[in-house]
Parts: structure tokens; sequence; C-alpha cells
């Protein structure tokens, strides 16, 4: 009875955000302040009825009821309580239900949040988040219910959960990023409802300003925790592939990231309005073609998996007629926003439009990269995939270029920038990042790597220039305190990308990999670390067998840690999947993973793969303060209301 | 002309040009990078280059896999039922390597007709067919 009732319980949730959708939107044109009003307790009901169906959802996994089809392909009752929860999201249905679900939450608290906005503006945007949920709610009821059953010969057991989902990394991967993709609807939604009203201003962007800051940190955090996952689930030892799905998530991180800072140049200098506007629905309409691409199984990629063509053809009507619609309405409105503002050439209007340009070559050509063979097969012409050497060859100039735009920006102000002053603190800056970067990793490698000695110049470059900006507005530590949250939340990220850099530098110069066959008591040199392999034994677990292997990691005769890297073997889907071990600190990550036994058997050789990855962590722990950065900023405006609040109080 | 238009000028001049820089080094870059797929039939009768890096998508024939016994060279099959590919491979492959698997695998042919493979991809999906590939092996069954 129970996926009955949450179907049910879909449908009406459908109605609702029609509802939603339709009179909140009505009310404002005719003026009607109760239809206006009808929006938040729309947006709350929807929320409620999809958290009782992605409960339902979630009870059929656990309770292991197999015959809701959906729970049948992706489950099993050997599967660890967990990882079934987890399944919920496992494959095409459930996370389309997760989707609009947080959609539904992200709705929820732009109603909760937005007392201080005027009702009209409330009304409009709830409404555009409605027409959201509509149209993938459409995409759920007609071709993607979760709640299908398999009666009356429903199976005994589960066909089990992808075994490459059946990780840790996975647990929290898809959730963070969908609430990065949904996320940027609520920007969107302030757009569109700000173009539908004709006011699109300082205040506008001062609304829209940490809800496209939260999708921002939730996106990124999404896209390293995939990061994190492929490299330690895969077994390749990488943590970036160019592969379509991560473009897809990484595509709306481009236009995100310029859309925050093209936000901050409209809410400080009322600038650049029309242009923030088309950014806020270009970042979302990427995120709606993320989730095409990945949903519709149109990609050649890890991460798709069976095809079903009629959502295909569902999602890109949906992506035509949302892309459509907003981009009319803007180029329909859009000559009501003038802007009469001058800046001279070099100031930080000019820095900041140059980062957002930049940032937008650099997606466009990813966008190329990943479409080009899609477009080239849909018209019939030659097969063909653009593997990493493309992406690499145009990002890293676009990128090294915004690093050095990245570094004179704090240093840059509003509206005209001495010249003289600027330029002299920049080249003795210059000078000292050139000079580091060249001394640091000579000391230690005794070789001279220019690509090393470019991305570690131009990492120095971004943290010297961000730190004496501080120290040059603050003077002493003690000033420090005046810097508003937002200023730490750039100083912050900024470094972020830094550090981030230089961990992709020294992680794709530096690396040693080795493929390698050993026998049992045999040792390989990788580096500056003995590996010694002392065997294998056989291993059972809940739903897989295996094998575990035994590595002695020592370094100047010293042992340093004991790997035991596994190969499990899924026994219901069939499917074998190296389990790799890593022992990783600050500064460099060791990394086995088993391969397969080699013939003859009775030797128990095996093949193996040894990595040895210097300063891997410092990609992610880059990332990681980057979302720092974000929440800091994030705090900036809170902690001014939650002061304006105690002073009212006070008085 | 007025130094306002001046400057919108040099504005538009200096946009136009990082345009024109980054589409033709994309271009470039694309051209420089695209792989080929092909069907080992299309492979043969189509004569694929020799000097280009390419991807052949097939199955893996049945007791083709023949392994070194003392590397990890590992030389294998790849048909369409109709064509075969001899593939030669030095590296560990991936854990969904089987026989009567459909792979891609991506590399260099040389003149004897042997890929020499840098890559091989299997998916991570036990229904994935390679492109074209589906259809040939549903027609012969």
């Amino acid at each position: 009875m129970l996926p009955e009732f949450a179907n049910y319980l879909l449908q009406l949730t459908l109605s609702l955000a029609l509802v939603l959708s339709i009179c909140p939107l009505t009310g404002t044109f005719l003026g009607k302040h109760k239809w206006m009003q009808f929006a938040r307790s729309l947006a709350y009901a929807q929320c409620l009825c999809l958290c009782l169906a992605y409960l339902l959802l979630a009870y059929a996994f656990l309770s292991n009821d197999f015959s809701v089809m959906y729970v049948a392909t992706n489950s099993n009752s050997q599967l660890p309580w967990y990882y079934r929860l987890c399944a919920v999201w496992g494959a095409h249905e459930g996370s389309l239900l997760l989707w609009v679900f947080l959609l539904s939450i992200w709705t929820a608290a732009v109603a909760r949040f937005s007392r201080h906005l005027p009702l009209a503006m409330v009304a409009r945007v709830l409404s555009v988040l409605g027409m959201i949920s509509v149209g993938f709610l459409l995409f759920i009821i007609i071709t993607s219910n979760p709640f299908l059953r398999l009666l009356p010969d429903f199976p005994l057991d589960g066909r089990d959960l992808n075994p490459l989902l059946q990780d840790p990394g996975l647990i929290i991967h898809p959730p963070m990023l969908y609430l990065g993709y949904v996320g940027f609807s609520v920007a969107f939604a302030f757009a569109i409802a700000a173009l539908i009203g004709g006011r699109l201003d300082a205040a506008w962007a001062r609304w829209s300003k940490p809800w496209t800051l939260a999708a921002w940190c939730f996106l990124t955090l999404g896209i390293i925790l995939g990061s994190w996952w492929a490299y330690r689930q895969l077994g390749w030892g990488g943590w970036w592939f160019w592969d379509p799905v991560e473009n897809a998530s990484f595509l709306p991180w481009l236009v995100g990231t310029a859309l925050i800072h093209s936000l901050v140049m409209t809410e400080k200098r009322n600038a650049f309005k029309a242009w923030t506007a088309l950014l806020a629905i270009l970042t979302f309409s990427l995120s709606l073609v993320g989730t095409f691409l990945v949903r519709s199984g149109i990609l050649i990629s890890v991460h798709a998996f069976a095809v079903d063509p009629s959502r295909g053809v569902f999602m890109l009507i949906f992506l035509v007629i949302v892309i459509g619609a907003s981009l009319t309405l803007y180029a329909w409105r859009v000559n009501k926003v003038k802007t009469h503002i001058q800046f001279s050439f070099f100031s930080r209007e000019n820095l900041l439009l140059a980062n957002n340009m930049l940032l937008t070559a650099a997606m466009l050509v990813v966008l190329l990269g990943t479409l080009y063979p899609l477009f080239m097969d849909a018209l019939g012409l030659e097969k063909i995939s653009v593997g990493p050497p493309y992406f690499n060859l145009v990002f890293i100039p676009l990128m090294s270029i915004i690093l050095c735009f990245m570094g004179v920006v704090p240093l840059s102000q509003w509206h005209h920038t001495s010249r003289h002053l600027v330029t002299k603190k920049l080249s003795i800056m210059l000078g000292f990042s050139l000079l580091i970067a060249f001394i640091l990793p000579w000391m230690i490698t005794h070789v001279f790597n220019p690509w090393v000695f470019l991305g570690m110049s131009l990492a120095l470059w971004v943290v010297a220039v961000t730190l004496q900006s501080i120290f040059r507005k603050t003077k002493n530590f003690i000033a420090l305190k005046k810097l508003n949250m937002s200023q730490w939340g750039m100083v912050t990220a900024h470094i972020g990308v830094a550090l981030c850099v230089i961990g992709v530098v020294l992680t794709s110069e530096n690396s040693i990999q080795r493929e390698i066959r050993l026998s049992p008591g045999e040792t390989t040199t990788v580096g500056d670390y003995q590996f010694r392999f002392v065997g294998v034994q056989d291993l059972t677990g809940p739903n897989y067998t295996g094998a575990k292997g035994k590595v002695v990691v020592e370094k100047d005769m010293k042992e340093i840690s004991t790997l035991q890297p596994e190969v499990r073997f899924y026994t219901v889907q069939k499917m074998a999947l190296p389990k790799t071990a890593i022992d990783a600190n600050l500064f460099r990550d060791l990394y086995v993973a088993l391969g397969e036994p080699l013939e003859p058997f009775e030797k128990g050789d095996w093949s193996m793969r040894i990595y040895y990855k210097p300063f891997v962590r410092w990609i992610w722990g880059g990332a990681l303060l980057m979302i720092f950065g974000g929440v800091l900023a994030l705090l900036d405006r809170r902690y001014r209301h939650y002061l304006g609040r105690l002073k009212q109080v006070t008085k | 002309m007025k130094p306002h238009r001046k400057k919108r000028l040099y504005m538009i001049l200096v946009i136009l040009l990082g345009v024109t820089l980054s589409a033709s080094l994309a271009i470039y870059a694309l051209g420089q990078n695209m792989n080929l797929y092909f069907t080992p039939s299309q492979a043969i009768v189509n004569k694929a280059p020799t000097d280009k890096t390419l991807r052949i998508g097939g199955l893996v024939k049945e007791g083709s896999v023949k392994r070194d016994s003392n590397s990890l060279k590992v030389n294998f099959t790849l048909t369409d039922h109709s064509y075969e590919i001899p593939v030669q491979y030095t590296g560990i492959l991936p854990a969904l390597f089987r026989e009567g698997q459909g792979i891609v695998a991506q590399g260099k042919l040389n003149v004897a007709g042997v890929l020499i493979a840098d890559q091989v991809l299997a998916k991570h999906d036990e229904k994935y067919m390679p492109p074209n590939i589906s259809a040939v092996r549903e027609g012969s069954e």
C-alpha cells in the first residue's frame, strides 16, 4: 500500500506545484494580496509531501520491498543497511526524486528566509521555482516513477546496488552535487522574478547573493567528493579525468563562480546588471544541461547507465522550454536596464569583468569538447572522442591568465586604481613569487620543470598579493578584526585556489606511477620507498568475496606502513572491483591497488599498481578552503542582520 | 572620437581579440586531440589510419587472451563477428575485462594491423556495449 500512497503524494505535489507556479504570479499582476501570500504555504506543503514520498522510498529500501521495481533493481537483502539507504539515489528514478525533493527544500527555505523581501518579489520567485518543480515532477511521473510495482511475480531478492557506488564517498557525493545544481535554481528564479518585475538593481543582487553562494559551496563540495571517490574507487589514481559527466558538473561551477563575482559588482557598484542576470540564467541552464547529459544516457561514460530514449526527449523538451522562455524574457526586458557608470581601464570593475570573460570562455571550451562528439554522432558524421589532452591544452592557458588577474584584484580599487602605487607593489611581489617558485622545487627535486615553475609562480603570486593586500589595509594585526567577513571569504577562497593549483601541478608533474608484476616476498622501489609484497589472503564480506593483499612499505630501512589493498568480487552483480589502500599524509600519498592473479597461479604472482602521489591532498584541501571562503562570505550578511537586530533590541 | 567612445572601442577590440584567440586555440586543440572511433569491420574495410590515435570497440574474442608469463604484456583479439583486430597491451586490464565482454581499446595501429593499445576501457556496467556493436550482436543472435 505504501508505494501507492507515495505515488498519490507525487501527484498531489504536482498539483500543489501547478498552483504555486500560477496563482502567486497571477496575484502580482492583479495586485491580489491573498494570492501572493498563498505562495509560502504552498511551498511548505510541497516540501512536506515530497519529504514523505522520499521517506517512503527510503523505507521501501530499508524493508527490502522487492515488489517495487526500483528497489528490486538497485538493492539486495545482503546489502548493509547504510548502503541500502544510499541506494535510494543510486540510480535514475531515485536520484530524480532526490533532485525534486531538494528543490522543494530550497523553495521552502526561500519562503522561510525572505521575510525582509517585498511580497511581490517573494511571490514571483516562488512561482518560478514552482514551475521548475512542475517540470521535474512531470518528468518523474511520466517517464521515471520510482514507485512502480513488479506485481504479481516480484523477485525474492534484488539485483544489488552497482558495486562502484558502495563507498562512503558516494553516500554524500550526489546529494551535495544536487544541492548545488538545484541551488542555482534559486539564483535563476531571483533573476527571472527581477526581470518580470522590471527591477534589476543592487537590492536584487544583495538578495540573491547568499543563495548563490550557498549553492556554489554545495556544488564545489559535490565536485571534490566525486573527485576523491574516483581517486580511491576507480583504482587509477587519477583525480580528474575530463569525463563528460565530470564536465557536466564543472560547467555550472565555472559560470557559477563567474556569477558570484559579478553579483559582487552589481551589489557594490550597481554595474553589469544585465550581464549578471544572464549569468544567473546561464548557470541554471547549465545545471539542467548537466542533469540532461547524465540522466538521458547519451553520454558514453562511467556514469552512463541504461538508456531510455523517451527520457532524453522529455529532458530535451524541458531544457528547450526553460532556456528558450528565460532568454526570450531576458531579451524582452533587458533593454530597460541601463547602467550609467564610469570607471577607468585599470579598475576593479574591469578586472572582475576579465574574470567573468575568462571563466565564461573556459566554460565554452569545456562545453565544446564535451558536446562536439555528441553533435558529430547526431549528424551521423563520425564517431569520435575528445580526450584529456584537448581539455588540458585549452584549459591550462585560460586558467593561467585568470590566476594572473586574480593576484591583482585584491590590490585594485573600485572605479580607479592608482597605477603607480600598484605597479611598484606588484613588481616586488612578482619578483618574489618567481624567485621562490624557482628555488623551492629545485631544492627538493634538483631539476627544473617549467610546468612546476609556471604553476608555483602563479600560485605564489596569488598568495603573496592577497596576503599583502590584507596587511596594507590593516597595517597591524589588531586591525585585522576590521576586515569584514566578505573580505575574509575572498582572501580564504583565493588562497584555496592557489593551494589547489600547487597540488595539481605537483601531483601531475612529480607523481611516480608503476604497474608491476610481483611475486610474494619481492620488493620494488618507487621513489624513496620500498614496497614489499607479502602475499594475498582470501576475504569474505556481506555481499562479496575476494582477496586481500599485504604490502609493507619501507623508507630508509624503516617500516612506515602496511597497506592492505583488496579485490572484491560482488556476487550478485558478478563484478570485480579493486579496493585501493592508501597511506596518506599532507605531502604525499602512497597508493596500492591490486590487479589480478597471474599465471602460473601456484607462484602467487599478482599484478598491481603502485603510485607515489605528492601533494595530492592539496587539491581537495585547497577546494575545501574555497568552500570555507564561500561560507565566510555567506556569514557576512547574516552577521550584519544579526547585529542590526541586536541593536534594535538594545534600543 | 570622444574619450569614452574610444575606451569602449578598446574594450571591444580586447574582447574580440580574446574570443578569436581562445576560439582558434580550441579548434586547434580539437583537431589535434580527436580520437576516431571504429568497430573492427570499419577499421579494416575503411582502412583506419596508422599514424593517429584511435579507439576500437568490440567484443573480446573467447579464448584469445594470451598473457606473457614474466611481464604484464597481454594480447587479445577484438571482434564484431565479421572482422577481427589483434590488440597488444602492457599493463593492468580493468577489473571488468573478461572474454566475451564489450570493451574499447585506445592506441595506434601498427603496419601489421595490430592495435598497440595504451588504454583499455571496460565500462562499469555489464549491459554496456561499445557503439555500433550492440546492433551487430543482436543481429547475430
